[in-house]
């Protein structure tokens, strides 16, 4: 007896068995919004046929604040920490893609220094989401706390880096229009050219740990395959998107800052599985350590901020930009539109968590719902940013 | 790439009849971005995809933006021929007027297989309060998904043609649309814990209103 559609939307937290003749016993099953595997406050309503995956529709917006309207009201300056508190584990790169965005808006130029302070800092964002991607990823595979606290290991180091230069660990509101907030000592930089130094090694012990470990290949080499046509056709952008095989990698393509002063290559996947995109964060990591060790050593002495830029009473004259970076998840991007007042008549961010989620569901079909719970995990999301 | 006013050309050759208009935008980043009608959105826009030069594979971002009603001051200038035969004198009559406003959703393209971009494009709803529908351009590029709804959800432009339209940041029993620059938000009373003055005005109107008690004075009230 059909007791109801199976397909359609329940609403609510609930299991619910569904019999019809055509779908067998099919259980709906409501995955969080308060549940480990799911890195924040995140619900997938999940439709099973025995273990299978048959239909998987997210639900978020649990930390919905509205983050574009507290934007248009306040000032640009003023948007510059709630940047912060999107992608809270890459609070530098997100600082970076608004700068970035309000200078295209001014025609605003930053000296040198600053641009390899950016640099420099944003690699080391890189660095600590991708460690952190791989620990909170084996986690979910079940390798119980010992992955993830060597990555939390290192990654706080890298936050005493972030502390000791911009006062925070993770809300650093280190980035200004035309520049930076503080210059880092000579001390900071040998202590950051030491950590680079020292990250081969623990990426080698992380890798001889993982990288070949039998249960992670079984459990995740042809989990959630993601096919070239569809990453490019959903928008999927960053380290998912190049595991499919796609080469596009924003600081190549747009040349922002001073990227292309720097030597590195870009890791391709082959297969677009989990393993690849776990494979393709380890490789980047490698490149961003070539990146870091020439940045700090040629990093050149000089302002940090531009002497024309304008910080308060700053309004720029009417008109539009979107400028977008490579932040660690994918293209961050902040699209302005200004009235010539001294806040922006619109604020978007484009999170790449949000639209990287668009193919959860083509990810997890017709696997289980142990595999849902990895693919999302290689997604790499941080609630924050989808939901804003 | 092309310029925006050389994809127009080739545009109006190709769809004849469609309105196509070049947007300027004249601040120092000068993107300049495509005004399309809505009647020929889909078709041009699975056009500007498989273009071989354009190859805008890629949709990166999709946003509304709210362009509420305005009031729009014009200042006609009439010769007045003065009557003793000199010069005409010129009169000067300002007249007001109401622009209305529209819900504009805008498109960043970008093409991988080109390396090149952004080209952007806008759609207009006719206004923003019955015409507020447009064609959804979901089946072109799978990453206007979630942001079509996003936009959906927060400035109520309905997509026709999206196969899941739904609200997806606010709950399912939410009204209004938080992100017009029209929208009030609901009197939230609660954050004072000692209300005085103004707040307690503002509070008073969420008291429950006492009920009659039997002897005639108001129960629970205090002297």
């Amino acid at each position: 007896m059909i007791t109801s559609d199976p397909l359609s939307p329940a609403p609510g937290a609930r299991v619910r068995p569904v019999h019809d003749e055509f779908h067998g016993d099919l259980l709906e099953v409501s995955m969080g919004p308060h549940h480990p595997s799911t890195h924040g406050v995140f619900r997938m309503m999940v439709t099973l046929d025995g273990e299978t995956v048959v239909r998987l529709k997210p639900v978020f917006g649990y930390l919905h604040r509205n983050h574009e309207k507290l934007g248009e009201n306040t000032t640009y300056l003023g948007s510059m920490p709630y940047t912060d508190r999107l992608d809270y584990l890459c609070s530098m790169t997100n600082n970076w893609a608004y700068a970035l965005a309000v200078e295209k808006l001014a025609g605003q130029a930053v000296p040198e220094r600053a641009e390899y302070l950016r640099v420099i800092l944003a690699e080391l964002t890189r660095l600590l989401n991708h460690t952190c991607l791989a620990g909170f990823l084996l986690q979910d595979c079940g390798a119980s706390g010992t992955p993830l606290m060597y990555a939390f290991r290192e990654r706080e180091k890298i936050l005493d880096l972030f502390e000791s230069l911009s006062g925070s660990r993770m809300m650093c509101n280190y980035q200004r229009f035309g520049g930076c907030r503080v210059d880092p000592p000579p001390a900071w930089l040998e202590a950051a050219g030491r950590l680079v130094d020292g990250y081969g090694a623990f990426l080698d012990e992380y890798e001889a740990l993982l990288t070949g470990n039998e249960i992670l290949m079984a459990r995740t080499q042809g989990v959630g395959r993601l096919s070239a046509d569809l990453a490019v056709s959903a928008g999927v952008t960053g380290p998912m998107l190049r595991a499919a095989g796609v080469a596009y990698d924003i600081r190549k393509v747009d040349a922002y800052g001073i990227y292309p002063r720097f030597d590195f290559r870009v890791p391709l996947g082959d297969h677009g599985d989990t393993y690849d995109r776990y494979m393709i964060r380890v490789l980047e990591m490698r490149e961003s350590i070539k990146i870091l060790q020439r940045a700090l050593h040629e990093i050149p002495a000089g302002p940090i901020m531009d002497p024309k830029a304008k910080l308060r009473g700053f309004r720029p004259k009417p008109g539009e930009a979107y400028g977008r970076i490579e932040g660690p998840k994918g293209e961050i991007g902040f699209y302005l539109i200004s009235d010539g007042g001294p806040n922006p008549c619109r604020y978007r961010v484009r999170a790449p968590s949000f639209v990287n989620l668009t193919i959860l569901e083509d990810l997890c079909l017709g696997h289980t719902v142990a595999d849902a719970v990895i693919i999302l995990g290689s997604i790499d999301i941080v609630l924050g940013e989808v939901d804003r | 790439m092309e310029t925006p006013e050389q994809i127009r050309d080739r545009l109006l050759a190709r769809f004849p009849g469609a309105g196509v208009a070049v947007v300027a935008n004249p601040s120092p980043a000068a993107q300049h971005s495509l005004a399309l009608d809505a009647a020929h959105a889909r078709e041009i826009a699975a056009w500007l995809r498989d273009d071989a030069e354009l190859r805008l594979d890629y949709c990166s971002n999709v946003t509304g933006v709210d362009r509420p009603d305005r009031e729009v001051v014009e200042t006609i200038t009439t010769a007045v021929p003065d009557p003793a035969g000199g010069p005409a004198r010129a009169a000067e009559q300002k007249i007001k007027r109401t622009q209305p406003g529209c819900l504009e959703v805008v498109y960043h393209l970008y093409s991988m297989a080109r390396r090149h971009g952004p080209v952007i494009i806008r759609l207009r709803t006719g206004n923003r309060t019955d015409q507020v529908a447009l064609p959804s351009l979901t089946p072109v590029w799978r990453s206007c998904e979630f942001q079509e709804r996003e936009v959906f959800d927060l400035f109520g432009v309905v997509f026709e043609g999206h196969p899941d339209l739904r609200r997806i940041l606010m709950w399912d029993g939410f009204t209004g649309h938080p992100m017009r620059k029209d929208y009030v938000e609901p009197d939230d009373y609660e954050w004072e814990p000692t209300p005085h003055d103004k707040i307690l005005a503002k509070a008073k109107k969420h008291y429950p209103t006492e009920p009659a008690a039997p002897g005639g004075a108001a129960e629970g009230a205090q002297p």
